[in-house]
C-alpha cells in the first residue's frame, strides 16, 4: 500500500498540524469513541463481558457481528 | 479543521455503515437465515441422539430479540455505528498526515490510500486465514482462541503496514517510487504470510451428524452458503470502506480550499 504520490516525500520530524487543544481533544475523543463502539459491536459479551453473563447487546448486534467477520460463539 | 474532519468523517462513516446495511439486508441475511434454520435443525438432532443415548440434554436459550429485531434493526445499528468509528478513525489518521508526511498528497487521494491501506490490512488480510463465518459455523467453547487469534493478525497486519509505508518511504530518496513500493508492498507480504503460516488453523465447520450406528442423521453445512456469506462479507467490507474513501477525501478537501489554506503542498516551489 506505498505509493508513488507517498514515497517521494523527505522524511519529516514533526510536521503534524494540530491546532492547539481543541483539535487535539477532538481528535483523541473521536479515537476514543471508535474504540469503544468497536468494542461493543465486536467482542462484548463474546470472549469478554463487561456486563456479566448478559447477551443483550450480543444478540442485539448478532447479525453484524458475524458479516463484519469478528469472531462470534 | 479537527473538529470538521472528524465530524465529516462520523457522516461519512454513517452513510458507508447504511449502504452497507442495505448491501447486508438483501444478500447476507437470506444466507443468514439459512445457517439459523441449520443450527436450530442440528440442535434438535443433537438433542434427540443425547436423548436416545441416555445423556443430558441442555436446554436451548431464550430468545432476547426476535429474528425481526437482529436482521432488520440489530445489524443496521451494528454497521451505521462501525461505519461511524471507521470514519472517525479514517479522520484522525488523515489529520495527522494530511499537513505533515503526506502534504504533497492531494487530500481526496490521501483519503482513498489510507482507506484502503486500512481495508487491506484491518480487514482482507486477517479475512483471508480467519474468513468470517455465518451462524452454526464455530464452537461456542473455542471463541476465546479464535477471538485471540483474529486480534493478533490484525495487530501484526495493521503494524505491519505502517512500518511498510515507512520503509517505502525511505527506501524511495535511493531507490525511486516504483521500486520502493514494490519491495514495501513485499515486506508486507512476508511479514503477514509468515504471520498466517505460524498461527493455528480453524476447522469448525459442521460436518455430517451420525447416530451411534454411523448412519448420517443430518448433512454437513452447505458449503454453497458458507462460500456465499464469505463473499458478501468481504463486499460489505469493501463498501464501507471504499464508500467511506470516496466520500471523506474530497468532502476534507472542500473544507480546506474553504479555509483558504493551500491544499497541497508543492514539491517544487519554482513552479506553479
Amino acid at each position: 500500500m506505498t505509493t508513488p504520490n507517498l514515497t517521494a516525500a523527505p522524511i519529516d520530524t514533526a510536521a503534524v498540524d494540530v491546532s492547539g487543544l481543541a483539535g487535539a481533544l477532538w481528535l483523541i475523543g473521536a479515537a476514543v469513541f471508535a474504540l469503544l463502539a468497536i468494542f461493543f459491536i465486536g467482542l462484548d459479551q463474546g470472549m469478554v463481558s463487561v456486563f456479566g453473563s448478559d447477551l443483550h447487546v450480543h444478540e442485539f448486534v448478532h447479525d453484524g457481528r458475524h458479516f463484519l467477520g469478528f469472531p462470534c460463539h | 479543521m479537527e473538529r470538521k474532519f472528524v465530524l465529516r468523517g462520523f457522516a461519512s462513516g454513517a452513510l458507508a455503515g447504511l449502504l452497507s446495511f442495505v448491501f447486508a439486508r438483501i444478500f447476507a441475511e437470506p444466507v443468514i437465515a439459512r445457517a439459523i434454520d441449520y443450527e436450530s435443525a442440528r440442535d434438535a438432532a443433537q438433542a434427540a441422539l443425547d436423548k436416545a443415548a441416555g445423556l443430558p440434554v441442555a436446554p436451548a436459550g431464550a430468545e432476547l430479540f426476535s429474528r425481526t429485531v437482529q436482521q432488520d434493526i440489530g445489524i443496521a445499528v451494528a454497521l451505521v455505528l462501525f461505519g461511524m468509528a471507521l470514519g472517525a478513525l479514517l479522520a484522525v489518521v488523515f489529520t495527522l498526515t494530511q499537513r505533515g508526511s503526506a502534504r504533497h498528497v492531494r487530500p481526496r487521494t490521501l483519503a482513498l490510500l489510507l482507506s484502503g491501506a486500512g481495508f487491506v490490512s484491518v480487514y482482507l488480510v486477517p479475512f483471508l486465514k480467519y474468513p468470517a463465518n455465518p451462524p452454526a459455523v464455530g464452537h461456542e467453547d473455542t471463541i476465546e482462541t479464535r477471538g485471540s487469534l483474529y486480534l493478533v493478525i490484525q495487530v501484526v497486519s495493521v503494524v505491519a503496514m505502517v512500518l511498510a509505508v515507512q520503509l517505502g518511504r525511505a527506501l524511495a530518496r535511493t531507490r525511486g517510487s516504483w521500486q520502493a513500493s514494490l519491495l514495501a508492498g513485499l515486506a508486507y507480504l512476508v511479514v503477514v504470510g509468515v504471520t498466517m503460516a505460524l498461527l493455528d488453523p480453524v476447522h469448525e465447520t459442521p460436518g455430517p451428524l451420525r447416530d451411534a450406528s454411523g448412519t448420517i442423521v443430518l448433512g454437513g453445512f452447505d458449503p454453497d452458503d458458507l462460500y456465499r456469506f464469505r463473499l458478501y462479507a468481504l463486499g460489505g467490507q469493501l463498501i464501507l470502506w471504499g464508500v467511506l474513501g470516496l466520500i471523506l477525501g474530497p468532502w476534507a478537501e472542500k473544507a480546506l480550499k474553504q479555509s483558504g489554506r493551500p491544499v497541497v503542498v508543492s514539491r517544487e516551489p519554482a513552479r506553479v
